[in-house]
């Protein structure tokens, strides 16, 4: 049994996690007794190769996913324990998303794909145009909101994805490789982008990069090698 | 409603399977239309067929006719209140294609037999006073533009005159209406005592058929047996039925309609749920890693099977409304062309509610699939397809 201590310490609390695959009669382990702390508004940064984990231990820290074994504790709440629907709510009150290829609707303008997590809110629609407006003022694409995501270029559409992922104003932002797509030029600015929402408003931010150039900018980076992480470097 | 524009967004994605998907929807809403209209000329009568009426006809054909003396006879027996009668004139106005019910009634018997002839009391005054006198309904009288005072000309295909004419002209007295929608105002009623007088030899005392007005339509079956048992062995025996199952049986000469209508129905229908079906499915597989998105950002599995539905329903309700509203403005058109042939040509409110229920009913079926389909997505396998 876990012993997680619901209601303080770290904001993400990972505890003695394992996650396993099956695949046909074989099964694969992804992760192998793995703990990791983030505290609030921490910066981090997960590196390692291509099948090292990486992005399985972010779905599992924003309740995409449910671990084999262990437990993951988010601002005191227990993820492996939330049923389904208590889940997808959760994340909707406390994870913003930031995916590698965006994942943004194509039928939908710029505005009304950030405003897609506000629509699970209780907020009118004047409130949820507001809040849409902030935040893309925020990433700084207030003058193409109206725009379709195929007239953006590839960094103008990471921040659209940033701004989805912060206009409900969550606990934690997760970052799945949010430069892989993107040429140097256009990767600094989400990083940037992604250091000042760190640094100025407070965001807790894990982001998961093989890119050292990206790793650099977190305030602390961690290695995830065949399913475990080694020491952190803090800078 | 806050998630309509995100549902109508995801129609407009693919604009060219979306409007081939909804060109067959209206498609089968109008031939669903279309069908209702038919079904309604041929057996609608029957919903408005009065229940404490009796058709009596001649055993073996309704074109065998029957004495003018069974009148009295079925007025005396137990349970009737009163009886009348008609007789198949057939006869067209000016031209063949003109063709509408013509019959010989008696004026007051008639008029308190179908309270659903609406006909002013100054009208029926004159129709009473005025032997060549005519009634005609609101629908021919439009068609042909006639008006009270008119005398109007009508060739009928098997009465004739003393004089060897077939020509017989009315005065149009009275123009009636329909007490609702869905009675026929396209017959002409002239007086029998008239016809009886004017026509040949041949056929002369004789009537077509009786409507009896019974005293309970509970006992309706009992009274039925009485008169058939009344005119049992007579040169003319009779078959006595409610009026409803009269219509039916008219209709029936063209077979069973509801069958019909139904199975082509069922065809169209079931083209139509795998045209959508196949659609819906096709729209969710293409859509696999924005439905994980929507998830990964809080959408519930719920959430998901009502926008998949909802998405569905709203481009068959569409097609639906779109297909049904044709059909309606199609009818009237139509029904002018067939005013001889199917005088109670039209879509009937009641039909276009069905229509919407079964259009949403559409969109459920086709859509509850690929909605379970997207409900069961893993999120994380779903992102991995973007």
């Amino acid at each position: 049994m876990s012993e997680i201590k619901t209601n303080s310490g770290p904001l993400v609390q990972v505890e003695r996690v394992e996650k396993v695959f099956h695949r046909g009669s074989e099964d694969i382990h992804v992760l192998t007794d793995l703990n990791l702390q983030v505290p609030a508004g921490e910066f981090l940064a997960l590196m390692g190769p291509s099948g090292s984990g990486k992005t399985t231990l972010l779905n599992l820290i924003g309740g995409l996913d449910r671990p084999t074994n262990g437990a993951v504790a988010v601002a005191g709440e227990r993820l492996e324990q939330l049923p389904d629907r208590a889940l997808a709510a959760w994340r909707a009150r406390h994870v913003g998303f930031v995916f590698q290829l965006y994942n943004l609707m194509p039928v939908l303008t710029a505005e009304r794909n950030v405003e897609l997590p506000l629509l699970l809110t209780h907020l009118s629609r004047a409130e949820r145009q507001k809040h849409v407006e902030t935040a893309l003022a925020m990433v700084g694409l207030s003058h193409r909101a109206k725009h379709y995501p195929r007239t953006l270029s590839g960094g103008e559409q990471q921040r659209v994805g940033i701004a989805r992922g912060i206009v409900t104003d969550p606990t934690l932002l997760l970052c799945d490789e949010p430069t892989g797509d993107l040429d140097r030029k256009a990767g600094d600015e989400i990083l940037n982008l992604l250091q000042s929402l760190n640094r100025e408003h407070g965001k807790t931010i894990i982001m998961v990069t093989h890119d050292p150039h990206a790793s650099v900018r977190a305030a602390r980076t961690l290695h995830l090698d065949k399913g475990q992480l080694s020491n952190g470097e803090v800078k | 409603m806050k998630f309509l524009h995100l549902i109508w967004s995801n129609l407009r994605r693919k604009k060219l399977r979306t409007s081939l998907t909804l060109l067959s929807i209206i498609v089968a809403f109008v031939l669903f239309g279309l069908l209702s209209a038919i079904q309604q000329a041929l057996v609608g009568g029957v919903a408005l067929a009065g229940a404490d009426r009796l058709i009596v006809r001649e055993k073996v054909s309704i074109i065998n006719l029957l004495p003018v003396s069974y009148e009295a006879r079925m007025d005396r027996i137990p349970g009737v209140d009163f009886s009348t009668h008609q007789t198949w004139f057939g006869g067209v106005y000016q031209d063949p294609k003109n063709f509408f019910m013509q019959n010989p009634v008696e004026p007051e018997k008639f008029l308190k037999m179908h309270p659903e002839i609406i006909l002013p009391p100054d009208e029926e005054k004159a129709w009473l006073a005025t032997r060549t006198g005519a009634i005609v309904g609101r629908r021919t009288a439009e068609r042909f533009h006639w008006k009270i005072g008119d005398k109007v000309p009508i060739q009928s295909t098997i009465w004739t005159q003393p004089d060897g004419s077939q020509t017989w002209t009315f005065d149009i007295v009275g123009i009636y209406d329909g007490k609702d929608k869905g009675t026929d105002t396209t017959p002409m009623f002239f007086r029998y005592d008239y016809f009886d007088e004017a026509r040949q030899q041949w056929g002369k005392g004789k009537v077509g058929w009786y409507t009896i007005r019974i005293k309970d339509p509970s006992q309706a079956a009992e009274v039925a047996k009485r008169v058939d048992a009344e005119f049992e062995n007579s040169p003319a025996e009779t078959k006595t039925e409610p009026e409803g199952a009269f219509i039916q049986g008219w209709a029936s000469q063209l077979g069973n309609i509801v069958f019909i209508v139904a199975a082509i129905l069922s065809a169209v229908f079931f083209t139509i749920l795998l045209v959508t079906g196949n659609t819906m499915a096709q729209a969710v597989r293409e859509r696999t890693g924005e439905l994980g998105v929507l998830k990964a950002i809080g959408f519930s599995n719920g959430q998901v099977v009502a926008l998949v539905l909802a998405e569905s329903c709203l481009l068959t309700v569409i097609g639906g409304a779109v297909g049904l509203g044709l059909a309606r403005a199609i009818t009237p058109v139509v029904a002018q062309n067939l005013a001889g042939l199917l005088p109670m040509f039209f879509l009937p409110t009641r039909d276009l509610f069905i229509g919407l229920g079964l259009s949403i009913a559409l969109g459920f079926v086709t859509g509850i699939f690929p909605a379970l389909q997207a409900m069961r997505l893993r999120v994380a396998d779903a992102l991995r397809r973007m």
